[in-house]
């Protein structure tokens, strides 16, 4: 898993609390408001999106940052990076 | 015999326009809405413009509004939804003495199972929370602040947006529930500045099992039914259609005639007030005498028991009710009156009037011809009663 740092986002979609696959069929809306080269933010507590969120910009050519590092909080924050 | 029907608080009838706009959503229109094929996206597409009238009712955004089964379904997930979701921010919550049920037990069952603290917020003899009051038993500690809009028992109408300005301040999360209100004043999130607020479907002449959740943008919440993705996945189970578009349809007739109604419902209560006034010696009006819900009378009459009113006017097809429908089974003494400060004994007398705008002038001519009749027989055999007017007459 790719960690990162202090990474300014665009975007956000707050999924925390919100039930699988909802860290998926959000962004894909979401991200299709951004402009190319703009990060989306993904704040999730599901442990399912570590694996589902990189897959799926494998798969759609989206690229995936990484996982921010935020220890103070219960929630994952995923960077994507629109490529098109 | 004729009917007059004044317990709108406890129940209302499906408003006609309602009910045509519904009939689809029961046979034609059946799909479910989280369907991929057309008989479905069709129906989500239905939900969510139900959403959007509901949201406008109140001055909200679409994705800040969540369906749910009732007005009791919402409180609850406004309430232990944003405690379970917060809970590094603090374990203590605040509620006022007088909410409903539904309040009151999700506040108590955070206590009992999630290690909150709940404090109960007096009020004063209208049944009004004081902002200073408020301000002074926020603590660090002090997650959310839930109080009710209107009572629905005594009529009150809250200073809610000052009382959510007092937690604003502090970043203390408020909740309203407006289950009393909405349809009878206006009720806008922007303007009251509350983070939550509830609204239930019946009280606007929509179908019992459906009620509303507003919460603020970035308000996270843990949902409270645990299934599928319905409700952008705050909230699982196949959406009550049919009910949904009922609420979809009574919002947006609720919106048209707020001020109309308002105004004739007064005029109702006024009647009654002033009438019973006249009529009947020894009443305590109960909550405040004008900042109160405009279709609402409530009274506790000395030397009777409020249950035995009741019986006596359903008895001439008079209609109304002790207090809150859920609480007024229990044959106790209302916590709310207690709360307001009335001794226990008057507040056995408790009786309450809600209006609807299917309700006339006649009605209440009807109520104040019986209900005198009604506590006069109900006096004549109470030795309570007896007592009282034997001492007034030794005074």
């Amino acid at each position: 898993m790719r960690f990162v740092t202090e990474l300014k986002a665009d975007a956000t979609a707050d999924l925390v609390f919100r039930v699988c696959p909802m860290h998926l069929l959000e962004p894909v809306d979401l991200i299709k408001d951004l402009k190319t080269g703009q990060v989306l933010e993904i704040l999730t507590d599901y442990d399912g999106a570590l694996e589902d969120i990189p897959a799926w910009c494998d798969k759609n050519g989206q690229e995936f940052l990484g996982v921010g590092e935020d220890e103070d909080e219960d929630f994952y924050k995923l960077y994507i990076r629109k490529l098109h | 015999m004729k009917r007059v029907y004044l317990d709108h608080a406890a129940a209302t009838p499906v408003r006609r326009e309602v009910l045509e706009a519904m009939l689809p959503y029961f046979r034609e229109r059946f799909g479910n809405p989280s369907a991929v094929y057309d008989l479905g996206s069709e129906i989500k597409d239905v939900l969510e413009e139900q959403r959007e009238k509901v949201a406008r009712l109140i001055n909200a955004h679409r994705d800040e509004v969540v369906f749910t089964s009732s007005g009791a379904e919402a409180n609850n997930l406004a309430i232990k939804g944003v405690a379970l979701a917060n809970l590094k921010k603090g374990r203590r919550i605040i509620i006022s003495a007088i909410e409903h049920h539904s309040v009151l037990n999700a506040a108590r069952y955070l206590e009992k199972f999630h290690d909150f603290e709940a404090t109960f917020l007096p009020v004063d003899k209208y049944g009004l929370v004081e902002p200073e009051r408020l301000r002074k038993s926020l603590s660090p500690e002090t997650l959310l602040v839930s109080i009710q809009h209107a009572s629905n028992e005594v009529g009150t109408i809250q200073n809610i947006r000052e009382l959510a300005a007092v937690c604003r301040e502090q970043g203390v999360i408020f909740h309203t529930d407006a289950v009393a209100t909405a349809g009878q004043v206006p009720v806008d999130v922007k303007d009251l500045q509350v983070d939550l607020l509830t609204l239930n479907g019946p009280a606007l002449g929509a179908p019992k099992g459906v009620g509303t959740l507003f919460f603020r943008h970035k308000t996270r919440l843990v949902p409270q039914i645990h299934g599928g993705i319905q409700e952008n996945g705050r909230r699982g189970g196949t959406e009550n259609v049919p009910a949904i578009v009922g609420l979809g349809e009574a919002a947006v007739l609720a919106r048209q005639e707020l001020a109309g109604k308002a105004k004739y419902l007064t005029g109702l209560r006024d009647l009654l007030v002033a009438g019973v006034k006249e009529r009947v010696p020894c009443v305590v009006h109960t909550g405040h005498p004008t900042q109160r819900l405009p279709g609402h009378v409530s009274f506790c009459i000395e030397g009777i028991e409020g249950e035995a009113l009741v019986f006596m006017l359903t008895s001439q097809g008079i209609y109304a009710n002790t207090g809150s429908a859920c609480a007024s089974k229990a044959l106790k003494t209302s916590p709310v009156l207690c709360a307001l400060g009335i001794h226990p004994e008057l507040a056995q007398g408790s009786v309450v009037f809600t209006f609807n705008t299917d309700n006339s002038a006649e009605d209440v001519n009807y109520v104040l011809y019986h209900l005198p009749l009604a506590v006069g027989r109900l006096r004549s055999f109470s030795p309570v009663w007896r007592k009282r007017t034997a001492a007034a007459v030794g005074e």
